[in-house]
């Protein structure tokens, strides 16, 4: 299951969801907005998707992720819009009989999604500026 | 032929809006897009370089040939999660 959302995460849900009696283990990664990144303070993050896209490389991963490993649920859920410190911008569910395989799909799915889904995060710091984060582009992108 | 190009993040903002529409020959492929759209938007000069292209929702190499149904998208380096 995969969703894109503007609401506040509910990660304890996405567990309970995620467990059943066919898993012996469950993974839930959470990431969340960090306030300390090389010595800048972040105040929030905002974030932007190509929509439909993003949707579909969601369900790619997921497709991938069951295709890889004997998941019984997998859950990907991403937060659009302002994230504060400390919540959720993104939560990974994975439920498998073993839990070698989920902590594997897990890391995977993490991973995958950071390297291959159009979203993109802007960092909002301290000092009132912010700047989109583009990874590989050497100069700041500022807002 | 007139083709729109979906901006995102920091391009959008160089830009100026979320589509723009660029000009290139029957025939052309991604590489011209882009092309085309650096000519347009010379400051796109800083992402460009490290951004991938897709066509129809699915990421698409240079010599992929577009035409004016085409949903061309500007990928900027990716950071969700």
């Amino acid at each position: 299951m995969i969703e894109l959302t503007n609401q506040p995460i509910d990660s304890s849900a996405l567990l309970a969801k995620a467990s059943g009696p066919e898993a012996g283990a469950v993974v839930l990664f959470v990431g969340t907005t960090r306030e300390l990144t090389e010595g800048r303070r972040t105040v929030m993050l905002n974030y932007e998707a190509y929509d439909e896209m993003a949707e579909a490389k969601l369900a790619e991963l997921e497709d991938e992720a069951r295709r890889r490993w004997p998941l019984v649920e997998c859950i990907i859920v991403h937060r659009l819009g302002r994230v504060p410190l400390a919540e959720a911008s993104v939560a990974i569910a994975v439920s498998t009989p073993h839990r070698a395989d989920a902590f594997a799909a897990g890391q995977w799915l993490i991973d995958t999604l950071k390297r291959d889904v159009p979203i993109w995060k802007q960092e909002h710091w301290a000092d009132g500026t912010s700047e989109w984060v583009h990874p590989g582009t050497n100069q700041a992108n500022p807002s | 032929m007139m083709v729109p190009v979906r901006l995102f993040a920091a391009a959008r903002e160089i830009a100026g809006g979320s589509e723009v529409a660029v000009e290139v020959h029957d025939g052309a492929t991604v590489a011209d897009v882009q092309r085309s759209l650096l000519a347009m938007v010379p400051k796109l000069e800083q992402i460009l370089p490290h951004a991938r292209w897709a066509v129809d929702a699915e990421f698409a190499a240079a010599e992929t040939v577009v035409n004016e149904e085409s949903e061309i998208a500007l990928i900027p380096p990716v950071s969700g999660g």
